[in-house]
């Protein structure tokens, strides 16, 4: 059974008819067609597909996209405007905070909503909000100077 | 994956008939949709959702007792200021689940219905003295969170009933808590063993204790034998060591991908050690910190 549904990414509406058990990634990647954020794990561990719904960070592999509908979506894909990056993207560059890239529209969005929610993080603050994110290449330390150097 | 239907309820009443017809609630997904992915569980046939109830959201207080809708997120307990300041195992506990995304979408009652003996807010809330309203289209009923867990991941809840609000008793005057857990790290980490403390001083003696342990046993429980130990006591070094070793006799854990049975069974009396001591110490006036939950303000 389809299920038709109105989910709102970045501002955009976009009309889909899913599978009552569509994820909210998959709804947004394949249906939406926006595949900035990433499949790792599947299942809440990695963070890689971190978006924001009405503001807060979630797994969007382990949320079910009919949940979404009326609600406000964020991706990766939402952060910069038009072809500029935010400062939180170009500190990411700066900082040596992306090798493979994978994580990182992941990083990008719980960054995103840690300094929403407190602009003057500590390096402790910094790194208890990304620990659902999993890096394997930088090691971190590029990444948390990264959202330091843009903190206020 | 197959879900032949799925309905957004308004109202717990939608919500109840919903259940009634035999469709499943989810609300944040953090456990649902989770375990269907590891392949724990498929997702339910029917499932409704019931994240918009607005009557099943907030937390709130009564003449010092704490009422927490069904949906009251982690991140809402750990940083409310009553629960902080009354309730502090709780807000230990719900402080720790998860990452800062889980916490922020994952649900006190979502967490007590998926009912895991490894879940953090089992042991404070059944030292707290808390219960649960289960409603249903038939009625409602409460149940202490103690008789609420009927196993690994099962409760005694029946099919048609919803988990609606979880209600702790105001704690007598000079009541501290603290909920403890042995883990390989901070963040996205299930406790390996866990151990809750609630004790009540008077004049420096130790008038009430509670003990639970987690990840010990088929489920969360409270080891009377480890209470008696504290109670009447002083609270001191010896009373606090046979208590701990009490909560560690208690247990009957499980080896498993986290632990062996051997070490968790050694670690169980380190860990209600220390859940004893921090309690103790909290009751005293000392600090002993909530571990940092968002990096934020929620």
């Amino acid at each position: 059974m389809k299920v038709a549904a109105t989910l709102t990414v970045n501002g955009m509406a976009y009309p889909v008819e899913l599978d009552p058990g569509t994820s909210l990634l998959v709804a947004v990647r394949e249906h939406v067609g926006l595949t900035g954020s990433k499949e790792g794990c599947d299942d809440s561990e990695c963070g890689a597909c971190m978006m924001l719904l009405d503001g807060k960070p979630v797994n969007a592999c382990s949320y079910l996209a009919l949940q979404a509908e009326g609600r406000e979506v964020v991706t990766v894909e939402g952060l910069s405007a038009g072809r500029e990056l935010s400062p939180l993207q170009a500190a990411f560059l700066q900082h040596g905070g992306v090798q493979c890239g994978f994580c990182t529209p992941g990083m990008l969005v719980s960054a995103t909503a840690l300094l929403a929610d407190n602009p003057s993080p500590s390096e402790d603050d910094v790194r208890i909000a990304l620990a659902g994110n999993l890096c394997r290449c930088t090691g971190y330390d590029g990444i948390v100077k990264a959202v330091l150097s843009v903190a206020r | 994956m197959s879900v032949a239907s799925f309905t957004s309820a308004a109202t717990v009443d939608d919500a109840l008939a919903a259940l009634a017809a035999g469709a499943r609630p989810v609300a944040g997904g953090t456990d649902l949709v989770v375990g269907a992915r590891q392949g724990k569980a498929p997702l339910p046939e029917r499932i409704v959702a019931i994240d918009r109830v607005a009557e099943l959201s907030g937390i709130s207080e009564l003449d010092g007792a704490l009422h927490l809708g069904a949906l009251a997120t982690h991140s809402e307990i750990a940083t409310h200021p009553l629960v902080r300041e009354r309730f502090t195992a709780l807000a230990d506990a719900s402080a720790i689940v998860g990452s800062r995304a889980t916490r922020a979408h994952g649900t006190i009652g979502g967490n007590l219905m998926n009912a895991s003996p490894a879940m953090e807010t089992g042991g404070p809330l059944q030292c707290l003295d808390a219960s649960v309203m289960l409603q249903s289209s038939r009625g409602s009923r409460w149940v202490p969170v103690a008789e609420l867990f009927g196993g690994p991941g099962a409760t005694t809840a029946q099919p048609d009933e919803l988990l609606v609000a979880v209600d702790v008793p105001a704690p007598a005057e000079g009541t501290a808590s603290a909920y403890v857990r042995l883990e390989y790290r901070r963040q996205m980490e299930i406790a390996v063993v866990g151990a809750t403390a609630a004790v009540t001083l008077a004049g420096g003696a130790v008038s009430a204790a509670r003990v639970a342990i987690t990840a010990l046993a088929p489920t969360i429980r409270r080891v009377p034998e480890a209470e008696a130990a504290l109670e009447s006591s002083d609270g001191g070094e010896a009373a606090v060591a046979a208590a701990a070793a009490a909560a560690a006799a208690a247990s009957a854990p499980i080896s498993d991908v986290r632990a062996s049975e051997g070490y968790r069974r050694a670690m169980a009396e380190v860990i209600a050690r220390r859940a004893i001591e921090a309690a103790l110490a909290r009751g005293r006036g000392e600090l002993v910190p909530i571990p940092a939950s968002s990096g934020g303000t929620g």
